[in-house]
């Protein structure tokens, strides 16, 4: 079974170089594909060396993930997919699964002698674009560039659909704009959402035109940039357009700054996510918000903003405080720990998320507190920034904080309370997060708007899965992906090959973030309450989403292998938030399916913003409660966060059942419609 | 005995490894992945398998001995030496890790006591009949014939 015979036309001599030179698919493609298998069983990896190397790929080998993670952040373009076992020593493999689909966004074969339902299942949930059931036969790694191909190809798909989509879907959300920060309730949510996407679509549609996906590399200072245009504006009114004006970058296009606005938005909203779980805060947090969080949104951005342009709050800690005020409207009771580290991140802001607006300031005393939950002092807000900084514990922590304390007050206004520090302190600890779960209604909106993308989703419950230390905030950030609106209709998601399920770990951040959707999910029972959002921001078509596939044809759509081709990042990472417990079952599956397939989506159009779907699941689920909301309806469909919106009912309401608020967030994620130019996140 | 013989040998004694389930179709797999570049590629991953398989057979013994046993732990080695023995197609040991995985779920250390009996006897016959494998292709070897590839229509 030597496919060399098969291979001799190629030209196997110079296929790798060619292959590696460029992003051209060389005439011997797949011949020279650059696979990094990872496997701590040496005989395993030997056979799977010498099978790839008889399939004419490039292999790399290596037993333990902690190495392949440094090997593949070190060269960032040196791999084209990644085989990893599902057991190791050192870190397991859906871990690793979701630290690269974050990072890098490389499309991910989980293997393993394991063929049970259940773990078969968690790769899909995860991201995996595939699942090898060892003993490996040469037969099934013949055919891994598939796997490569249609990432790509789904990424270009997206970029490409998101003009039209954003155009139908453009018209009705104009009405909805109105509501967008008076409430904090659903409604209120969906109609900023789709404000916003309206406006990105019709940004992007021009854009699309071009169809020209021409590679970003979002470097510290135009990311930098980034950030400071974004926290000018003002989350919630931070369009790609203006951003785009603002930035003043020659060459960069408005879809480049779509994406990295999706991708950001995720980040940060992640960011809220993770530090809520740590520390418990979400809940505390969430509770006091939620009355305040429709108005205070505003306010929230702005007071990050401020606090960014000042200088004290650097940008990135910003977005991650932003994205943590995002998540933590949802206040999930997730945030537990992070809160803490976050606190001294955001401490060293207090004065400037203050912001002086009375709302905030309240409001983020609750939230402080919930976010804090136990921290008496150390202000949020502040932590949130250090935590951006720290970056690791950022993804992680923005998540949750995100997902949790934003409950009442709108993610930036997480943000900024967190940035206070001091006084806050004591208020938070006062709130317990009883209230995190609630905010799902109320929050959604502020922080939404703050266009923070929340997707820090930190998912309340899944403390775990906040990305963290694989996340680095920093080119996380541009991964927020704001996606849900835009992308719904682009994903059409059966490809989802994101695979690289950067959006699991985001997700778990959600979980926390998706209790509170959850139970709203429920209701919906459909896949698609995370389409609503989209359909809400861009796409009227939920079926844009995948999610659709999803639910329906997920199987079909994605991979005969496995679902979890295709949903990957989304639904690995809906589903691990809401499953962290382990209650897949059936119906969580799907969701958690679909809601891949709804983040995947979203990624499919974009390579970048595959990861960034991923990040924006994450922190779609958890930090806006406003757009978990909406995005979760998306992604996890089960999160009913819009049960007028899913169509897909059954994954989604499997899928939100079970993830009690990843979900949704992932579906926002993947589809941002954005075609994000590769914001090679 | 003359090269034909020896390669008649060989066939037949491959055959009946088959055919007692000592070996499955991936064995087969990896004769075939063995070409010029790599024409000890059997050799070295079989070897490879019986050093890592003793290895973890030693952590389960010990794991097994501990007054509290880390069922957890166990699990985790004899899910690898299930991984490992399917990748070579040693399927005996493959399955007996199999029954093996299923006790340590139960936390029944008596029954995986006796289980683990069960892989260690399977896994020094296949160590043994592998072993007398390589050794007749290497007189063939020797004797300048040529290690017939094995059709088994699996």
């Amino acid at each position: 079974m030597n496919s060399s015979g098969g291979k001799g036309s190629m030209s196997t001599a110079s296929s790798s170089a060619a292959w590696k030179a460029g992003d051209v698919v060389p005439d011997q493609f797949p011949a020279g594909l650059r696979v990094l298998v990872v496997d701590d069983d040496p005989t395993c990896l030997m056979i799977l060396e010498k099978m790839l190397r008889t399939c004419l790929y490039e292999v790399t080998k290596c037993n333990r993930a902690e190495t392949a993670l440094s090997m593949l952040r070190e060269n960032k373009n040196g791999f084209d997919i990644v085989i990893s076992d599902v057991h190791m020593p050192d870190m397991d493999g859906f871990k690793l699964l979701e630290h690269i689909g974050l990072e890098m966004d490389l499309p991910v074969i989980m293997m393993s002698a394991d063929d049970g339902k259940h773990v078969v299942m968690k790769g899909v949930t995860h991201g995996a674009c595939d699942y090898l059931i060892k003993p490996v036969r040469i037969e099934a790694l013949k055919n891994i560039w598939q796997h490569v191909v249609r990432k790509r190809k789904n990424e270009w798909k997206d970029f490409e659909q998101s003009g039209s989509v954003e155009e139908g879907d453009r018209q009705p959300k104009q009405s909805e704009e109105a509501d967008y920060s008076s409430s904090a309730n659903e409604g209120n949510w969906k109609s900023s959402k789709k404000r916003k996407d309206d406006d990105d679509e019709a940004e992007e549609r021009d854009d699309t035109s071009t169809l020209k996906k021409p590679r970003v590399v979002w470097s510290v200072e135009l990311h930098q940039q980034f950030v400071a245009a974004v926290n000018q504006l003002g989350i919630d009114k931070a369009v790609p357009k203006k951003i785009l004006e603002l930035m003043n970058v020659p060459g960069l296009t408005r879809e480049n700054v779509a994406s990295h606005l999706q991708k950001y938005r995720l980040y940060l909203r992640r960011l809220s996510g993770v530090s809520q779980h740590q520390s418990n805060l979400n809940n505390s947090f969430i509770s006091p918000q939620e009355a305040t969080f429709g108005p205070l949104s505003p306010l929230n951005g702005l007071d990050l903003q401020t606090l960014a342009a000042t200088g004290q709050l650097p940008a990135q800690s910003l977005a991650t405080l932003q994205a943590a005020g995002l998540g933590r409207s949802t206040a999930k009771s997730g945030i537990a720990m992070p809160l803490v580290d976050q606190r001294n991140i955001f401490s060293f802001e207090n004065p400037k998320l203050r912001f002086g607006e009375g709302q905030q300031q309240h409001m983020n005393n609750n939230k402080q507190i919930n976010l804090l939950h136990g921290i008496p002092t150390t202000m949020e807000p502040k932590q949130l920034a250090s935590l951006h900084h720290s970056a690791q514990s950022i993804g992680n922590m923005n998540v949750q904080v995100t997902s949790h304390g934003v409950q009442g007050s709108q993610n930036n206004s997480l943000l900024i309370q967190m940035a206070q520090p001091q006084p806050r302190g004591q208020i938070l600890n006062d709130s317990a997060g009883s209230h995190a779960p609630r905010l799902p209604s109320t929050m959604g909106q502020p922080i939404l708007s703050n266009g923070i993308a929340a997707n820090v989703s930190t998912r309340n419950g899944i403390p775990e899965n906040i990305r963290g230390p694989g996340y680095n905030p920093v080119s996380q950030t541009s991964s927020m992906l704001n996606f849900p609106m835009n992308h719904t209709s682009e994903l059409p998601g059966n490809s989802f090959p994101l695979g690289s399920t950067p959006g699991i770990s985001s997700l778990t951040s959600k979980g926390a973030f998706q209790e509170d959707l959850n139970s709203d999910i429920k209701g919906s029972g459909g896949f698609m309450p995370s389409y609503d959002i989209f359909n809400d921001l861009n796409q009227h078509k939920p079926q844009n989403w995948e999610l659709q596939n999803v639910g329906m044809t997920f199987d079909a759509s994605q991979h005969s292998n496995s679902l979890q081709g295709n949903l990957d990042l989304a639904q690995s990472v809906l589903v691990q938030q809401g499953f962290s417990s382990g209650q897949m079952n059936g119906q969580n599956r799907s969701a958690a399916v679909v809601s891949k397939a709804m983040f995947s989506a979203g990624d499919c159009t974009e390579q970048g913003n595959a990861q960034n779907v991923n990040h924006h699941l994450n922190n779609l689920l958890v930090d806006n409660t406003i757009r978990i909301k909406s995005e979760r309806v998306a992604d996890a469909g089960p999160a009913n966060l819009f049960p007028d919106h899913f169509g897909q009912d059954d994954l989604m309401s499997a899928l939100l059942k079970q993830q009690e608020g990843i979900a949704p967030a992932e579906n926002e994620f993947d589809f941002d419609g954005y075609s994000m130019d590769n914001i090679p996140v | 005995m003359e090269v034909g013989q020896m390669q008649g040998r060989l066939v037949d004694y491959t055959k009946s490894l088959f055919m007692e389930g000592f070996l499955d179709g991936q064995f087969l797999q990896l004769q075939q992945l063995q070409d010029e570049s790599n024409p000890d590629f059997v050799v070295e991953v079989v070897s490879l398998f019986f050093d890592d398989s003793e290895k973890l057979l030693n952590d389960l013994t010990m794991a097994l001995d501990q007054k509290n046993v880390d069922f957890k732990k166990v699990d985790a080695h004899v899910h690898q030496l299930k991984g490992s023995s399917s990748s070579i197609g040693a399927q005996r040991v493959k399955n007996a890790c199999i029954a093996f995985r299923n006790f340590c779920e139960e936390q029944n250390i008596e029954a995986c006591l006796g289980c683990l009996q069960q892989v260690k006897q399977e896994y020094y016959l296949v160590k043994n009949k592998l072993e007398t494998l390589f050794r007749l292709e290497r007189q063939i070897v020797a004797a300048g014939g040529s290690i017939p590839l094995m059709e088994m229509g699996f």
